[in-house]
């Protein structure tokens, strides 16, 4: 395979790992906690043993030391919290929630205080805390290791989520995330993270401003609208649609809260039809939100009504066939293109 | 080495239930690499922790279990042709396929599930202890957690029920020195769980896990005491994982094969075998003709596995609700 001159091709991982090494090095105030976020607890001889569970933190350690690289007990809730008081007097603290379905041990620190102190002090504090989390199926995990859960976070205001959709998107909304002054949540898809690395990531500092969605491929006769992992698979589906001649556009919502409403009802004016792909699980979900959105502001424009595609109102099962029909695949959507399209 | 008078049937049950425990992880580990399942969490090492505590457990007393807790499962005496299915994710799992190799459940044997969220099983094995503290039973419920699990806030809180309302619970914290690649001496305050005990009125014992006798003797105290009702007790089960901690995890990236070595040279499967072979309860041919008999087990089990289907795809959306409407 040959690369074009100038692309700079890296891994999700490898993508999110220099963010977060540029931001440390950039910015004394930034901090990483987490669950073997280093690993073996500074152990002499073994130090940065793993570098985070999906290795995301990797040689952070070694650079920055154990002041500013902590590996923290199983205790969510202690360091989550933690991230909140860090966060709150004068730190910028990014902080791993190894999965995402963890949340619940930790809700409180994340809704009650992250999401609220901004508020309920009248705009006099600010909570400049990253919280990193993997979420989906497809890894023969089970229901507690499995969830999605984008809608649980974005139903809370105070909160800012993110669903980064390959490379580029990983750095540089982490980037804009550690710099913002309120608490983000980074999804990280683990599908998306196993990927080969494809297309460019620039080398120096980039941010994604949180709030904007971005096209990924034109197209004419219908949205497909992705988030993080199910970006992919549109652009899987696009790619088939457009072989049996079909114009598919692929809108990539990137930022969850907030969600760029501009550009989902911009494209659905131009294609008329839209197809909305979440691998959250379905009621009260950003399938739903979207889908609502579309109703109310593009109504007229339609030529069906929006078509969503998710997961059934179910747990994620651990046997591989019946996984295999849970998470959204390529043919599920275009299989909901045809039908928005006839 | 132990002054409880252990009768031959339960020390020979006790050395099959170890083997059963050892050569299913091992089968088990073979599936994973052939690709059957993603990975698992290895009990390899372990062996002595649950089995020197669930040989004092009746059927309706009740076990809950952690990622890691094939062990358990098998020392509750579970059927290790539906638990290898379930590792398969087959219809014929003891979960129907739908749970996996972190969630193995048997109600009827005890086994209310092994919990891969990281001391979530505690607060609802003191519901369990609660249960049979209300309905005036003698029944016991044991929650088997990790080191890493002991720094969850919510074995503080169930530590404080069950000390205030005196439950018949026993916290079985097995301490195999690692949460992850993290040493317990780094993630825990004061290097000792069962010292945390005194804080909420119940014995806490710390027990050389290595020896199933020396687990034997203090869980049936342990037993006893609850079945009296006499309240909790805090077990911290000394111990050592021999694999990495999950799938392809390599151990060495955080712990020195010395030390790997200190511990197995103390193996809990070992040790039982020579008690046995001294102690005139049986020779070295009938207990390595007992190993020959476990590993056909295990083999049959891995076959029963194989040949069975998966779910049927309608299985997807069942059992998600009782009823629903
Ligand atoms: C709440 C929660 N946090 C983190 C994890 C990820 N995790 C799975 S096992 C594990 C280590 C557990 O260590 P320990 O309790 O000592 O049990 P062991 O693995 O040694 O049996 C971690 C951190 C999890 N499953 N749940």
């Amino acid at each position: 395979m040959v690369t074009d001159v100038g692309v700079r091709e890296i891994s999700y991982i490898q993508a999110f790992n220099e963010a977060l090494t540029d931001e440390m090095r950039r910015d004394p105030t930034v901090m990483v906690m987490g669950e073997d976020v280093a690993g073996a607890g500074g152990r002499e001889g073994f130090e940065d043993a793993w570098g985070g569970v999906m290795r995301l933190t990797k040689g952070l350690y070694p650079e920055f030391g154990p002041s500013r690289v902590r590996d923290t007990p199983i205790s969510e809730a202690g360091f989550i919290g933690a991230g909140v008081g860090a966060a709150a007097t004068g730190l910028r603290p990014v902080v791993e929630l190894m999965y995402v379905g963890f949340y619940g041990v930790c809700a409180d620190q994340i809704t009650n205080n992250a999401a609220k102190m901004h508020y309920m002090f009248g705009g006099k504090v600010k909570i400049p805390l990253t919280i990193f989390a993997g979420t989906g199926a497809g890894t023969n995990s089970a229901a507690q290791h499995s969830e999605t859960l984008y809608s649980l976070f974005v139903h809370f205001p105070g909160l800012k989520c993110v669903a980064p959709s390959d490379p580029y998107t990983a750095k540089g909304l982490l980037i804009a995330s550690i710099r913002d002054d309120d608490p983000v949540i980074v999804f990280n898809n683990r599908q998306l993270m196993g990927l080969r690395p494809e297309g460019h990531v620039p080398e120096e500092s980039y941010e994604i401003p949180i709030g904007e969605a971005r096209i990924v491929r034109e197209g004419s006769d219908v949205t497909l609208i992705g988030v993080g992992y199910t970006t992919h698979v549109c652009r899987q589906a696009a790619a088939d649609l457009e072989a049996e001649g079909y114009s598919a556009e692929v809108l990539d919502l990137l930022s969850l809260s907030p969600m760029d409403e501009d550009a989902i009802v911009s494209s659905v004016q131009k294609t008329r039809k839209v197809v909305i792909v979440d691998e959250d699980y379905p009621r009260c979900s950003m399938a739903g939100d979207i889908s609502a959105l579309v109703a109310e502001q593009a109504f007229d424009y339609l030529d069906a009504p929006p078509r969503r595609v998710t997961p059934p109102h179910t747990s994620v099962p651990y046997s591989r066939p019946l996984e295999a029909l849970y998470v959204p695949n390529k043919d599920d959507v275009v299989a909901a293109a045809h039908e928005v399209m006839e | 080495m132990s002054a409880t008078k252990l009768d031959d049937k339960t020390l020979l049950w006790m050395y099959r239930t170890m083997l059963t425990i050892r050569r299913f992880e091992e089968q088990a580990r073979r599936e994973a690499d052939a690709g059957k399942l993603r990975g698992m969490h290895s009990a390899v090492g372990q062996e002595a922790v649950p089995t020197g505590v669930c040989v004092h457990l009746r059927d309706g007393d009740y076990i809950f279990g952690t990622h890691r807790s094939h062990h358990h499962c098998i020392a509750k005496g579970l059927d290790i042709k539906l638990m290898m299915a379930e590792l398969l994710g087959k219809a014929t799992g003891t979960n129907k396929g739908k749970g996996g190799t972190m969630h193995i459940a048997d109600i009827e044997k005890g086994m209310l599930g092994a919990n891969g969220i990281v001391g979530s099983n505690i607060p609802v094995a003191t519901g369990a202890a609660l249960r049979a503290q209300v309905q005036g039973t003698d029944l016991v419920s044991v929650v088997f957690f990790g080191d890493g699990a002991a720094n969850q806030g919510v074995l503080h809180e169930s530590m404080n029920l069950a000390g205030i309302w005196k439950l018949p619970i026993i916290f079985v914290c097995e301490n195999n020195r690692y949460a992850q690649s993290t040493p317990f001496e780094y993630a825990v305050a004061g290097e000792s769980v069962a010292d945390r005990a005194a804080g909420y009125d119940m014995p806490g014992i710390a027990v050389n896990g290595m020896s199933v006798l020396d687990v034997y003797e203090v869980a049936g105290e342990a037993v006893r005491r609850a079945r009296a009702g006499d309240g909790p007790t805090l077990i911290e089960a000394m111990t050592y994982r021999y694999m990495g901690h999950f799938g392809a995890d390599n151990p060495l990236m955080y712990r020195t094969e010395d030390e790997e070595d200190e511990f197995k040279a103390r193996d809990c499967n070992r040790q039982l075998k020579g008690y046995l072979m001294e102690n005139a309860i049986a020779t070295e041919a009938e207990l390595d003709a007992m190993d020959e008999e476990v590993l056909e087990e295990v083999a049959e089990a891995t076959r029963f596995a194989n040949d069975s289907p998966f779910p049927d795809p309608s299985e997807l959306t069942t059992d998600v609700y009782v009823s629903y409407r």
